[in-house]
Order: structure tokens, then C-alpha cells, then sequence
């Protein structure tokens, strides 16, 4: 029998495995990827709980919003990362230190 | 094992196997197609919830829009020849500090999800569509008047920041 706490332990691990991504990679656009698997963790459990647990449309109202959001965050990151590549002829992170005075 | 349980397990090992590829890759190109099969496995769970819906904007938005956008991302930061990430941690020592971290979030969450008492009011499977268009024009307006706002403001912001300015 499939319960709730198999969905929320599924996204556990979706979430972890975007935190490791997160903390491992350099390239931005590698970056961007373990975001979006966060997101997609977090969607999976505002989606069980309306399925198991609250009974309404609350969570999947939720998870339209938050894709939205993601969609709108990717495109203003990718923008950012294109101009960062245009200026310093690299995608990784760490060598983006423009700002430091 | 019932049919939903089969189901369950099969969409659960897609979607874990190809976010642990998306992490571990090596080449960049293999993250993103990685990514496609993850975006689908949890098109699949939606599925298997209840929320079709979300379900086909899941397919839309994420396989649709946000994957050909990385891929966008991803060629247009790389040139042809150089899509391995040479730059990325070598040695398992490397590995030691952000595993640990990983591993030990998920055992806390996993230990927290089986735990809690978790309250129990299960919905019945419908079709989702109609209600949520109801509750989007009705009871939820205005963070949806905000949402489209906020995508406006993604758009216009997104084109001003990748454009080529002139006098610079």
C-alpha cells in the first residue's frame, strides 16, 4: 500500500541529491539543474499532502505557483549567466567575482 | 505488489536513478538529458496523485520550456569541443564534506516523514481542471494577478540583462 510517506521519503531523497548537486558544481548552468530538482522535491510533497493529508486543491494551487516561479527564475538566471560568460569567457561560479572590490 | 504500487516504484527508481545521474555526470550534456527523464518521472507521480493538471503543465513548462532553455544555456557556455567538466572535485576527499551533508539531510528527513503522525484526510482521484480553474479566478485571484505579474516582470527583466548594450 502506497501512503504519504513514501511520496515525502521519494522526495527526501529528490532534495538531497539537489543539495549535493548544489554543493559539488561549479558550472552555473550545472547549478541551475540542482535547483530545479529542489523545486520538483518540494512540488512532489505539496502534492501528497493535497492527495493524503488535507483532503483540498490547496497544495497542487501551491505547486502551479511554484512552477511559475521556477520558470520565471530560470529565464532571469540563464540571462545572468549568458552575460556572465560574455564578460569572463567562463560558465563557473567561483571565477564570477566581478563585485569584489 | 498491487498495480499502483508497481507503478509507484517504477516512476520512483526513474526519477531518483536520472536526479543521481543530473548530480553525478561528468559531462554536462548528460546532466540535461538526465534532467528530461527526472522532469517525466515526476510527471508520472503526479499522475499517480491525482493532480493531472499539474500533471500536463509539469510536461509543458519543465520538459517544454525550462529543459530547452538549459540546453540553450548549456551550448551557448560551452564551446563544442569542451563539454567535459574538467573543473569539477577529483579526488573522493572532495566528495567527503557535501556527501555527508547530502546523506545526512536525507536520513533527518526520512526519519521525520515516517515518524510524524501525520493527519490523514485522503481525496478522492478527480479531474482537477475545472476546479482549479474555479479556485484561480475565485478564491486564489490575486496571487494569480501576482504570479502573471511576476512573469511579466521575469521577461522584460531577463531580455535587459542578455541585451548587447552599445555604448559599453
Amino acid at each position: 500500500m502506497i501512503g504519504l510517506q513514501h511520496y515525502l521519503v521519494l522526495a527526501a531523497a529528490l532534495f538531497s541529491l539537489g543539495i549535493l548537486g548544489l554543493l559539488t558544481r561549479r558550472n552555473a548552468v550545472n547549478v541551475l539543474m540542482s535547483i530545479e530538482l529542489i523545486l520538483n522535491a518540494a512540488n512532489v510533497n505539496l502534492v501528497a499532502f493535497s492527495r493524503y493529508a488535507t483532503g483540498n486543491m490547496g497544495g497542487q494551487l501551491f505547486g502551479v505557483f511554484v512552477i511559475v516561479v521556477a520558470a520565471a527564475e530560470v529565464a532571469v538566471a540563464l540571462a545572468i549567466v549568458l552575460t556572465l560568460y560574455r564578460l569572463r569567457r567562463t560558465p563557473n561560479l567561483d571565477e564570477a567575482n566581478i563585485l569584489k572590490g | 505488489m498491487t498495480a499502483e504500487a508497481a507503478v509507484f516504484w517504477a516512476f520512483a527508481i526513474v526519477t531518483v536513478g536520472s536526479a543521481a545521474v543530473v548530480v553525478l555526470s561528468r559531462t554536462l550534456i548528460y546532466s540535461a538529458f538526465a534532467l528530461l527523464f527526472t522532469f517525466f518521472g515526476v510527471a508520472g507521480l503526479y499522475v499517480l496523485l491525482g493532480a493531472d493538471f499539474l500533471a500536463a503543465t509539469q510536461l509543458l513548462v519543465y520538459v517544454g520550456g525550462i529543459l530547452v532553455l538549459l540546453l540553450f544555456g548549456v551550448m551557448l557556455t560551452h564551446r563544442i569541443y569542451d563539454l567535459d567538466l574538467h573543473s569539477e572535485l577529483g579526488t573522493p576527499w572532495d566528495w567527503l564534506a557535501p556527501g555527508s551533508v547530502a546523506v545526512g539531510l536525507f536520513v533527518i528527513l526520512s526519519f521525520a516523514a515516517v515518524k510524524t503522525q501525520w493527519m490523514s484526510v485522503p481525496r478522492t482521484p478527480a479531474p482537477t481542471t475545472a476546479e482549479i480553474g474555479r479556485l484561480f479566478l475565485g478564491q486564489f485571484l490575486l496571487p494569480f494577478e501576482a504570479a502573471s505579474v511576476l512573469l511579466l516582470v521575469a521577461l522584460i527583466g531577463a531580455a535587459m540583462i542578455v541585451r548587447r548594450r552599445r555604448d559599453a
